[in-house]
């Protein structure tokens, strides 16, 4: 599939959306699963097809230090996977889900504009367009943030719109001072710019960078807004803020810029290491202090993402592998853990732990699926989590960081209390609750399994054989980082 | 170099109101005002002194101009300020419906 239709099956599809629908959600349902089926397709038939080559789209033409170019590589594709993954699951979980809100198109063209933000923010290759393509995402999450319209949602909303215009506020400043610099704004340009320029203003543009994007990814200290808006939002949302959000506005943003762009210098990996590790810890603790279950797996995805920035972090190969897994397997398990929590919300209109009581028997489908996502999250072999940690720690072990690895491996326990608490109080309590009704239906009963299914599938990414074409080609991408402007550039 | 610093300044008046002003409406302004400096760095990085409006006639001969692409990237900007704060100040008008006040220490429902 060519890159733009990318960008322009779900725009199309959500001014469709918009214009065609009646009061109805039927209409807007079918078309937007349709065309999630068509960008994962896609993206998989880009990712039999590709060879291992860098694919350059010219918009109208032009080349590069003029026109805006789309790139794909196989981080691109590798990105768009997961994105149209877990959009598919997201809206077919959506079409009981959000009923029980309100039955109005506005929420599935929401959705494809979040969905547009994401892939453009993916196969762009200038760095203003990407900062465009970002705030396409954001002022649709905005909206969805506050979509079931109770005080509390609004109030997550505000915050996290006021958190997002001062962090894209300074990504702009990044990229003009950027510009100012290099004269382009065509990232591979400025990659081939970079060594010119006085190493100071490369610091100064990191820092800026490392603060907007960092706020994006919501790393500790800039985390604060994480949990309120991804406990706010209906479920299929806080499922796609937390599995894909966090991932392509933040941490693909930061290995374009710090790897591809600016050669991952030292420093700003020791920084990436620290920040990482910062995050496992206090994310951890803070979640295994959480009554709320959404707000609980919010935290923990905080410290999720720590495990992604302490595999990039290291910047040996096997750190960046590690890190690249774990950013699939989270999206996957922390996805089905916000189905989780949105089916129990739906069934028993609390999301409180403590008024939680003895689901196991009523809702068998979303019991199990949690259990195997809270095993996996938690670092449990057979699951795919297992398989990611463990080569994060072993990179800092190798690396010669054994400090760093065994604050990690304490962060894992600290994962696994958490989930382990939503277990015991959310699913096998003694409690009885007066609930007698399962309205969990088929759809999300289905988004479920899948996922779950792929909790054990996923670990077949890493045997070797299977390894070297799916992971070994994105870890290549971001290791060679002169490779990216060349293959660009078309040397 | 005095301008670059006042913008600078201008960036943090934007950053010091967002993050001591109670009021919802004073947030938003000050979110605008970071906006504001930031464009307004970006068309200081394109001023070339002495030089004129980046257009190409016959007749006419060339002299140094002033960047055009920064210029295109504020019209850009711009656009994107406005979504942003007009979505801003519907949810400011929904939060008061709920909570009558645009105070943020009196809206708290969310902690931890």
């Amino acid at each position: 599939m060519i890159l733009p239709l990318f960008i322009i099956i779900p725009l199309l599809s959500a001014f469709l959306i918009a214009i065609v629908s009646g009061k109805k959600d039927n209409f807007a349902n079918g078309l937007s699963i349709i065309s999630a089926l068509l960008l994962l397709f896609g993206a998989i038939y880009n990712f039999i097809t590709q060879n291992q080559e860098v694919i350059v789209y010219k918009i109208g033409n032009w080349d590069a230090p003029i026109g805006i170019n789309l790139v794909q590589d196989s981080l691109t594709i590798f990105m768009l996977i997961i994105v149209g993954l877990i959009s598919l699951t997201s809206l077919i979980y959506s079409r009981q889900y959000i009923r029980y809100i309100s039955t109005n198109w506005k929420y599935y063209s929401l959705f494809m504009f979040l969905i547009t933000g994401m892939n453009g923010v993916i196969i762009t290759g200038d760095l203003f367009n990407l900062f465009v393509f970002m705030e396409i995402a954001l002022l649709s999450t905005y909206a969805l943030v506050a979509y079931g319209g109770k005080a509390e949602e609004f109030e997550a909303s505000f915050k996290y719109a006021i958190m997002g215009i001062v962090s894209s506020t300074f990504i702009l400043v990044g990229i003009a001072i950027t510009y100012s610099a290099t004269s382009t704004l065509t990232l591979a340009k400025i990659a081939e710019q970079i060594p010119h320029i006085n190493t100071k203003i490369v610091y100064l543009v990191g820092g800026i960078f490392l603060m907007g994007f960092g706020l994006k990814a919501a790393i500790i200290p800039f985390h604060t807004w994480l949990p309120d808006a991804h406990s706010s939002a209906p479920a299929p949302i806080s499922a796609m803020l937390s599995g894909v959000m966090i991932k392509v506005l933040g941490i693909y943003a930061i290995i374009r810029i710090f790897y591809n762009i600016f050669g991952a210098p030292e420093f700003f990996l020791n920084i990436f290491m620290i920040l990482g590790v910062i995050s496992i810890l206090i994310a951890g603790f803070l979640a295994i202090t959480q009554w709320d279950m959404k707000r609980l797996l919010a935290y923990s995805s905080i410290s999720q993402i720590g495990y992604i920035l302490l595999g990039l972090g290291i910047g040996s190969t096997l750190g960046i592998l590690g890190a690249v897994f774990h950013i699939f397997n989270h999206a996957i398990f922390k996805s089905l853990l916000f189905y989780n929590a949105g089916s129990v919300e739906m069934t028993t209109g609390t999301r409180d732990l403590k008024k939680m009581g003895n689901l196991k028997k009523l809702m068998p489908v979303t019991s199990k699926t949690s259990m195997i996502a809270s095993l996996a999250i938690s670092g449990i072999p057979p699951f795919n989590g297992f398989f990611s940690k463990l080569i994060i720690i072993i990179a800092a072990i190798q690396s010669g960081h054994p400090i760093l690895a065994a604050l990690a491996v304490i962060g894992s326990i600290q994962t696994l209390a958490a989930l382990l608490k939503v277990q015991r109080f959310g699913f096998h309590s003694e409690n009885k609750t007066e609930v007698t009704e399962n309205k969990t239906s088929f759809g999300m009963k289905f988004a479920m399994i899948t996922l779950a299914f792929l909790c054990f599938a996923g670990a077949i990414l890493i045997i070797p054989g299977i390894r070297e074409v799916t992971l070994d080609p994105i870890v290549e991408v971001i290791k060679n980082n002169g490779e990216y402007m060349n293959m660009v550039l078309g040397r | 170099m005095i301008l670059y610093l006042l913008c600078f300044t201008l960036l943090l008046v934007g950053l010091y109101g967002i993050l001591t002003k109670r009021d919802l409406i004073k947030i938003i302004l000050s979110a605008s005002i970071m906006g504001y400096a930031t464009n307004l760095l970006l068309i200081l990085f394109a001023y070339r002194n002495g030089s004129i409006f980046p257009i190409l006639r016959k007749g006419v001969e060339t002299m140094p101009m002033v960047d055009p692409l920064p210029q295109a990237l504020v019209l850009t900007s711009i656009v994107i300020e406005l979504g942003t704060t007009a979505l801003l100040v519907a949810l400011a008008l929904k939060l008061f419906q709920k909570y009558k006040t645009y105070d943020i220490t009196k809206i708290r429902k969310l902690s931890g």
